[in-house]
Formats: C-alpha cells, structure tokens, sequence
C-alpha cells in the first residue's frame, strides 16, 4: 500500500500547543488550525528539519488537512484505489517497510476482485422513541434535516423516504465541499461533525446560552458520546455550575455524560453538588458514602461513616450505614484487644487475618470461634453482635455451627439445637434442615457418631436414607432398612460391609429374625 | 454425536485479514517514533496484543523494553517511552504525573499515546489540564475489532457494558459502528439490517454516517444481513449457568481472549498450561457446542479410536511402520495430546461442580424460569446467602429472581438485601443501586400487580385498547415482562416431556432443555419472518426500540450467492458462548451461517463483576 501524508499529521497533531492560550474559553482545539503553525518555536524548526519530509504549504489548508485525514482513514479502512493523486507535494511513504504488494497488495486483490458496481444507501432512523430533542424549543438542524419533531414518532416506511429530504437540506456533511475559511463561523452542526471526525474545530463563538445548548444538543443528536462530553467540558468552563445544573435537568442524556465525566475525574465535590441541586439526595447521600473506600487507615474511615450518618439515605440504607459505622467500631475494639491476646485459642488456632474490614457474617463466626460462651456484655461475644446486628437465628445457628465444628467442639453443637420443652424434657430442633446440618458437619470432618446422631433427626425418611448412604451411617441404613421391610436392600448392603463387624453382624440378626414381615 | 456440516454451509469469509491490518497499522504507529523506546502497554490489551503480533515484531520496530502499565511509578532509563493504552482518563492522569515529575527532574524523554481503538477528547483534556499537552504526542491505533475464531469477532472492549447500559455514555457507540464500517469496507455491504435496543439503533445510525461520508465502494456482500442487538433486551440468558462445553469452561477456568489456562488440576502435572480454544483444536471443535452431560461419552469413544489408530502398527512391516510414523503418528500424537486435556478438564469441571451441589443449583434456576416453586427458590437462594458461598453466585441467583418475576416483593427484596448484605460486606449497599439503576434487581412498586396483567395482556395480542394499556404500563417503568415473553415466544418447553439432550431439536438444549435463550430467539424470529412483522407485541414488552431497514437497491434479488446464507449477529453490551453455540446450532438447522460480533465475550460473573461496586 503507497502511503501518503500520514506521517506529517501526526507529527503536525502534537505540534498544536502552539496555539495561544485562551484564558477563559476552552478552545479544544486538537488539530490545530495549521496556518498558526508558521508561528513555530525554533525548536520546532529543529524538529521539522530532522523530519525526512518537505515542508508543508499552508495555503489551503482545510483542505489539505481533510485530505490527509482522509487518506489516514483511507489505510486504516483498507479503501483500495485512492484516486486523488493529486498531493505531489508530500513524499510516498511505503509503510511497514513491506515490499509493495505483500499484505496490502493482498488486500487490494481481495477487495478489487470481487467488487459490483451496484449503488447502496441505508435509510435512516429515528432513534430517540418519543422525545426527540429535551429542553430548548426548537433547533434549526432538525428543521432542516426534515426530523421529526417532539411526539412524532417516524415510522420506518417514512424513514425510507427521508434520504431524498436531505438531499435537499443544506448540505453540510462533506467534509471537502464546505470551503470556509474559519472554523469559528461554523454552525453547531457543523461544529458536531467536524468534531465527530477529529478535524479541527473551535467552540468559542458559541457565547450566548442559546448557542451553548445548540451545540450541546446537537452533539446529543448524534449519538456520539465522545463528543457529547467535549461538548460537557467547554460548558463546565463556560458556564456558572448553576445555569449548567439548570440546564442539564432537562436533558438526561446529556447528564448522564457529565455525572460520569465527573466520576471518572474523581470531582466527588462538584458531582456531590450536581446531585443535591437535581434533588437525587439518595444518589448524593450513596455517592457521599463511597468515598470510605478510598480510605485505608480504619480510625479515620470509621469517623468517616460516623459522619455519613446524618445523610439523606433511605429508611432502609440508613439502617444499613448505621450497622456499618458500629461494625467497624467494634471490629477496631476487638482488634486491639486480640492482636495482643494470649489466650489458648489464639495460641492452638492463630488469626490469620485482621478481623477489620470483615462483612457482619465473617464477624460473628470470628466471635463464634474465638469467643465463644463470652458474656453478652462483651463486644465480641457472639450474643452481642446477634443482638446488635439483628441476625436471624437460622443465620446464627449455621454460622455458629460452621465455627464448632470447625473446632471439632461436638458438645457446643449439640446445645446449639437442644430446647427444653414445658415439661423439662431436652428436644433437639433446628431452624435450618437437619440435612444441611448433617453436611456442615461432614464438611468439618465430624466422626460417624456424630453424623449418625443427627442424620436420624431428618423428618423425610427417604433424604435420611439418602443421608446416611452418602456418609456411611450403618446404624441408620439398616434401621432405615428394616423399617422399609426391605429384605434385599439389607442383603445387598451387607455385601458392603466387612464380614463380622457388628453391622454385618447386626443385618444378619435381622435376616434372621422371623418375626419381621418381609416385603420381598 | 458430533453434527456434520451440512454440505452446502456457506463458506465463511477470512477474519485473519482483518488482524494483518491491525498489526501493519501498530507498525506504522511505532515506527512514528522512531529508534529505541520502551513501551508500555494496559493490561487488558496484552492479550489482543498477542493475537495479532508478537515480541520479535515489537523489537524489529526498536521496541526495547515491555511495561505493563501499572500506574505506578516507573523505572525506564529510555528516552523515548511509547504508551498503549485504552483511551481511560485514569491512565491519562498516570502518564501526565510521569512526564510532569520528568520536567521536575529536568529529564527530557518523547512521549507518545497510542490511544486504541480511538482517543477521546476527554483524554485529550487531561493532557491539556495538566500542561503536557504537546510534550506527549498522540495517536490512534484503530484496531477495532480482533477475530477470535472463524465465526467470532470481538471489539474486546468489556467496559462498553458498563459504561453503555449502567453509566448511560454513550462513547463507544462510534466505535461499534466504525467496527461495522470496517467489516463493511473489507468485506462488501449488507443488504439488510435488523435491530434491536437503543445502543443498537445509535450505533446503526453511527456506522450509516460513516458509510454516507465514504465514497460508495460497493460490491457483491459477503454478508447478507445484519442483526444488532442490545445486551439489555435479554439479561436472563447471560445470568444462567453455562452448561455446554466451551461455556462451562469460560464459567470455570475463564476464557480470555480465545486461551484458557489449564492449572495443574487438569494437566495432571505441576504446571498449567495455556491452550488456543478454537476451531484448529479438532477435538475441542467437536465438543464445544455439546452439552456437558455428552461429552464425557464423546472423549471416551475418541480415546478408544485413537487406541485402535495406535493399535494399528501391531504386526505391520518396516515400510508400513515408516509411513505410519510419516503420515500418522504426528496427527495421532497431537489428538492424543488434545484429547487427554479435555478429557482432565472434563473431570476438574465434573469434580468442582459436584462439590457445590450444581445439580441443585440448576434445578433452582430452572423453577425460576419456570415461574415454579418461587418460594422454594428464595429459600434456596436465602441458605446461599446465609452459608456465604460464592457472592457472585448469590447475587446471580437474586437478579435471576428478580427478572424472572418482575422485581420482588418489597419484603423479600429488603430481607435479601439486608442478609446479603451482612454476608459479603455492607459497600454492597453501592453494588445494590448499581443494579437497581439497571433494572436487574428490583422491589416491586407498591401496589404494583403489573405480573398478572401484563401476562393476561398477553393473551389478548390482537385486542388494540389492550395494546395500548401495555403502552401505558410500559411507559412507567422499564419491565422486563420476562413471564410473558417466555410464553408469547414458548422459550420454556413444557415441563414433563423428555429431552434427549444428544440429539437436541431446539436450541434450548444449550440449557438442558429448560429454556431457549430469548436472544437467539429474537434473531430467528426475525429472521424468519424477514423482520418484525408480526412480533409487535414482543417489541412492545421489550420496550420497543425494534428496526429493520434494508439497502437502497436491495442486492438481494440479485444472485443467490453464500453470502446471502451468513448472517452477521452484533452483540452490544458483550455475549456468552452458549448464544454462540445456540446460533451455530440454528445456522445448521437452517443452512446459514452466523458470525457473532461482540463488544466482549462475557458471562454471568463477568456481567455482574462489572456492575459491583465494592472496591475503591
């Protein structure tokens, strides 16, 4: 692929802080208007002469400019005959350093050969449903462009005819046929599509607030959110953060872009204030609180949320923050005291991790597990933080069981699930299924007998028998067994069983017994 | 098992054009700053990277040492420092601080920013703000789109999700129509478009600007058509557990970029290995669209040919045994080879996902697609929460709730919430708004019995003052309607009949036959009918936003080439490998072929993870 003009631009692009500065409008003038660039420093000079390539003539340089743009967009989209040969002026520049004809070459093949000659064009369509343009009345471009106005919804048959409108529209999208000598001069959708195409372009003639929101607008109507933003910069520049606000109330669209333009530069005060003037103080109250994230030390986030409580949250978040200020007090007491602790606990099983920072749920199986059986009094007793932190029992039965077992303490599972009834008798009950039960604790490797115990307090005979197979549970399989009067389950399951262990022995009694009415 | 092409599947165009160009480009790019420099690239590009070109590439265009980018300070003694980056306002931030403490230090080293795919002015912004503007030159590295294999393209860009659909900017829209401007100009025009979503219809106005400005280089399509869709149309399909191969296998091992890596649990050995999942793996191609439950039976019948093949040089003769080595055993060496890593890949799948009760889960997520046992699946979901297993996972399963049933009720919403809550961590507060802002995790407005009307609206499609209630109620909130689309367009087959899942007749079999994932079934519908026609009410619970539009002097009439049988499919917002599989299966049934355009291949967690916001 012959190459042209493409080198220089990218050279010329970064040599455009040339440009005065203008103080107070920001001119996003990223190509810059090449004939400024007489005005290049001697240091410039140095550079260009170092460049293997002639100087460049800054006549026409809109142009040219456009030219050389388009040839760029030429190469990156593999266009194949480029037939305006007409910029003699700049050397060919064969790139990669390929020999002509290998990949590109390939490509033009590709392309070239399989080529028609038909003529395509695709309607347009209307993508904004029923509110075509928010906020400013009316604006020229959709008078010319034959858009629907507001609440007319445009069907697609309609659609179809609508290239034939624009033909007759003032045509404003080649980029080469629009001769002005100034970019200022240009019209908001002019200024849109220059921008869109990263050619060069200047904001400063739109002063008046009418003209600022044309411009915005019409960045809006073109879809491209690059731009919408660009347009968003030079408005927060421009404009007084309350007119801005005001504005942007009315076009969410546009908002949208700026709340996010914001987050992404981390103005958490300006967002803050954008967010209260638009009356969303839950957002505000959200985006308040996220700031706890960003800091580390745990003395100075605590205070932090302490301050996040007066915030307009909702009832229920409010709650929620709340609970998040008194977890991170307790955690910081608690850690205090057992980094130094120097108990059995902490000797036999060590902390591996600071308990700081830690959910709810990763707090009270901490406490189940290292301070287990402490006075509700204390902050780390497992009492304590159900109490304050509201946990349903079934939530502290699991975490609490998870924290025993895992600590191989059989007895305080057991009096997890005892309940004396009215009479005085101890019945064990569980919020949670005795199943799930039966699987933390073989999780946390508990003995048969353990197992067994509670594998028999499964209500569903079948998920009991299920249970019980899974873990080995002998015992229950046979009861199970000779309950269902399944004769040749017992048997096939004594095969399993080594010879002469009491549960073979114990199937062979049943087998044995003549009393039991067999099924089969 | 494995399908045989029909005969007349088209040919499919060739993608590998399009990362020569990209590669030739990157070149060009760094031979703008010419000698030695050091070149720092953002982490999620290293792989794209790699596709395309390699370090002895980078070095013959005097690229002397690699960075990822950190944003930390660095340690370079170059004087030329090249960035390739994503054109993020964070990096930019990172290089100005580099080239300000630089001027500080009286250092004086080139600097050059390769945005890619494209800069944004935002970026150019930063640069100006920080006073570096013209001490950093800048350019753009237009590589749009990656081919991930023969029928998959990806913009990799897995941020356009979140910033599309959640932050509501709109940056990436011209990316996604400058990737169809590409593939339009490389590979020739469409003749018709359908779409759906709001994304979908910006970016095909995007992409007809571009084509309008471009002299007309039209010519005879390779591609007939073109669906664009929106991510946001269908959520509950990216939120189901994967269950065919290569979508279980992203699920667990994580695909990135077309290579998955295999840790020492699969490979037996102590070292992982990174593998290419693509059609060149034989033995992958055949099981990749397969469901689970079929592929063990598959990779056993393969392991035992491949004995025989082996089996074969018993009793043969010097000649015969050299041309078995010549000729075979290479090839044998190489299916073994494959073969054995699916095959303990299969076994560490089968092992993980027996160890969290995955039969149980899937049953839970079928009854709420069902619109079954509802109460049985909050339980279940509630006992997830409470046992603190995966947060992911939980979460998952609650925006599957909540799609599923239009939003929950107020009290099991603020129930959930508050366990999940004490669970995984209290910033979830944030994660929570996040998905709320999005739709996917809702609680019912009160007095809001929308469920029951809208799926009895449904049955009255050809009633109008019905139609138009349904506009109303569409108008107060964005609905989901899942319940009633599921039975407008029969996604849930009826529970009770037996689905063989070796030979599936409907692309429900990529979830075990409980559900046909409503993307897909959008795009056939369509398809079929050669537009929306008769789908009004579809639309009309999806929120509108439908299109269809076809090329001014429609090429269709012409020659009934191949081309007119591939249909490319673009998703915005990123799409999973069961849709993949989904539309492979519905292009074999009715002999056409799909490519599958993605702004970022994802999935449940990936969805998800980009929606959290737990960390600063």
């Amino acid at each position: 692929m012959i190459y042209h003009g493409l080198v220089k631009m990218s050279h010329l692009s970064h040599r455009s802080e040339v440009v005065e500065q203008k103080s107070d409008v920001s001119c996003v003038d990223f190509h810059c208007n090449i004939s400024k660039m007489s005005r290049a420093k001697p240091e410039d000079d140095e550079y260009w002469n170092s460049s293997k390539f002639k100087a460049f003539t800054f006549d026409d340089d809109d142009d040219e400019f456009s030219r050389l743009k388009e040839s760029k967009r030429a190469v990156n989209s593999i266009l194949v005959d480029d037939d305006d040969d007409d910029e003699d002026d700049v050397e060919r520049v064969s790139w990669s350093g390929e020999p002509v004809g290998s990949i590109s070459w390939s490509v033009k093949e590709t392309a070239s050969s399989i080529r028609s000659g038909s003529e395509q064009s695709f309607p347009k369509i209307d993508t904004t449903p029923s509110l075509t343009k928010q906020g400013s009345g009316y604006s020229l471009s959709s008078l010319f462009k034959g858009k629907s106005k507001p609440g007319a919804f445009q069907s697609f048959s309609e659609s179809f005819s609508e290239t034939s409108v624009r033909t007759y529209a003032p045509e404003l999208r080649k980029p080469k046929s629009d001769g002005k000598d100034f970019v200022s001069d240009l019209s908001p959708e002019e200024t849109v599509r220059r921008m869109q195409k990263g050619r060069a372009f200047s904001l400063e003639k739109f002063r008046s607030l009418q003209d600022k929101l044309l411009l915005l607008d019409e960045a809006v109507a073109v879809y491209d959110g690059n731009v919408i933003t660009a347009v968003l910069i030079f408005l927060k520049k421009s404009l007084s953060k309350e007119i801005l606000f005001r504005e942007l109330m009315a076009r969410d669209v546009a908002l949208r872009h700026y709340v996010h333009y914001l987050k992404e530069m981390g103005e958490q005060k300006l967002l803050v204030e954008l967010l209260k003037a638009l009356g969303r103080t839950e957002d505000m109250a959200l985006t308040q609180y996220k700031e706890h994230l960003n800091i580390k030390d745990e003395g100075r986030r605590r205070d932090f949320l302490k301050s996040c409580l007066s915030l307009p949250f909702s009832q229920d978040d409010a709650t929620h923050v709340q609970d998040h200020y008194t977890l991170l007090e307790r955690q910081i007491i608690i850690e205090a005291s057992d980094k130094k602790a120097d108990a059995d606990i902490f000797k036999k099983f060590p902390r591996k991790a600071s308990i700081l920072n830690m959910p709810i749920i990763t707090t009270l199986y901490y406490s189940c597990f290292y301070h287990y059986g402490e006075s509700e009094g204390t902050f780390s007793s497992p009492s304590n933080i159900r109490k304050t932190f509201r946990i349903s029992e079934k939530q502290y039965i699991l975490t609490a069981l998870g924290a025993r077992a895992k600590l191989k303490s059989w007895f305080d599972v057991d009096s997890l699930f005892n309940t004396k009834n009215w009479l005085g008798y101890t019945k064990k009950r569980s919020p949670i299924g005795f199943h799930r039960v039966v699987d933390i604790l073989h999780k946390n490797s508990a003995p048969v007998q353990v197992l067994q115990e509670y594998v028999n307090l499964i209500d569903d005979p079948e998920v009991k028998l299920n249970m019980a197979l899974k873990y080995k549970c002998h015992d229950v399989v046979i009861n199970s067994y000779r309950d269902l009067k399944d004769r040749q389950e017992l048997v096939v399951y004594r095969e399993k069983l080594e010879r002469d262990s009491p549960e073979y022995r114990k199937i062979q009694e049943l087998l044995n017994n003549v009393q039991i009415r067999w099924k089969n | 098992m494995a399908h045989t092409e029909r005969r007349d599947a088209p040919e499919l165009p060739d993608f590998s054009l399009l990362k020569r160009l990209a590669r030739d480009q990157l070149i060009f790019l760094l031979e703008q700053l010419p000698g030695k420099k050091d070149l720092f690239i953002d982490a999620d590009l290293m792989s794209p990277l790699d596709r395309i070109a390699n370090v002895t590439i980078l070095k013959q265009h005097e690229v002397d040492k690699l960075y990822k980018v950190e944003l930390k300070p660095i340690v370079s003694n170059s004087d030329q420092l090249c960035f390739l980056i994503r054109p993020r306002i964070q990096t930019v931030k990172w290089i100005s601080d580099l080239v300000n403490s630089d001027k500080v230090a009286g250092r004086f080293r080139r600097y050059k920013i390769i945005f890619t795919p494209q800069k944004f002015y935002a970026c150019e912004t930063v640069l100006e703000e920080q006073g570096v503007y013209g001490d950093v030159t800048i350019d753009e590295w237009n590589f749009y789109i990656l081919p991930l294999d023969d029928d998959i393209l990806s913009l990799e860009l897995p941020e356009f999700f979140r910033d599309n659909f959640l932050e509501g900017d709109q940056r990436w829209v011209t990316t996604a129509g400058s990737a169809l401007h590409l593939l339009q100009t490389v590979y020739g025009s469409f003749s018709k478009v359908y779409g759906i979503g709001r994304c979908a219809k910006m970016v095909y106005e995007s992409w007809r600007e571009l084509m309008e400005e471009g002299e007309q280089r039209t010519r005879q399509p390779e591609f007939a058509k073109v669906f664009l869709i929106d991510r946001d149309v269908d959520y509950v399909t990216p939120l189901c557990s994967q269950v065919v191969y290569e979508g279980l296998v992203d699920d667990i091992f994580r695909i990135k970029c077309g290579s998955v890596e295999f840790g020492p649990d699969v490979t037996s050995s102590d070292k992982s290995i990174k593998v290419m999942l693509n059609s060149q793996d034989k033995v992958f191609n055949e099981i990749r669209n397969e469901h689970f439950s079929n592929v063990f039976g598959f990779l056993s019948q393969k392991a035992k040919n491949l004995q025989t093949a082996y089996d074969k040089r018993r009793g043969m003769d010097i000649q015969q045994m050299k041309a078995f080595v010549a000729d075979e055993l290479k090839g044998l060496k190489q299916e073994h080879r494959l073969l054995s890593l699916h095959i303990g890949a299969s076994e560490s799948m089968m092992k993980k996902k027996t160890k969290q009760d995955f039969q149980e889960l899937l049953k839970t997520e079928h009854s709420l697609l069902e619109g079954f046992e509802i109460r049985e699946c909050i339980t279940y979901i509630e006992e997830h929460i409470n046992r603190q297993v995966s947060m992911i996972e939980s979460l998952r399963l609650l925006c599957l709730l909540s799609i599923t049933e239009n939003g929950l009720l107020s009290k099991d919403y603020r129930s959930l919430k508050a366990q999940y809550l004490q669970s995984y961590g209290i910033e979830h507060l944030l994660t929570f708004a996040n998905l709320r802002q999005l739709g996917i995790l809702e609680e019912q407005q009160a007095g809001e019995t929308l469920t029951v009307m809208e799926s009895r609206v449904g049955k009255l499609v050809n009633d109008k003052t019905v139609g138009k209630l349904t506009d109303a109620f569409s108008s107060l909130a964005k609905k989901s309607n899942f319940r009633a689309l599921s039975k407008r367009l029969a996604l849930v087959p009826k529970s009770g009949e037996e689905y063989d899942l070796r030979i599936p007749r409907d692309m429900a079999y990529i979830f075990s036959g409980a559900y046909i994932p409503l993307s897909c079934k959008l795009i056939e519908q369509v398809l079929e009918r050669d537009g929306w026609t008769g789908l009004e009410e579809v639309t009309r619970m999806l929120n509108g936003q439908d299109f269809a539009v076809t090329g001014g002097s429609g090429s269709e009439a012409r020659n009934r080439t191949d081309a007119q049988r591939i249909v490319l499919v673009m998703f915005l917002g990123g799409c999973t490998y069961s849709e993949i599989s989904a539309l492979r299966f519905l292009g074999k049934e009715r002999g056409c072929r799909f490519i599958v355009v993605t702004t970022a291949i994802t999935n449940s967690a990936r969805l998800l993870e980009a929606l959290l916001d737990n960390h600063a």
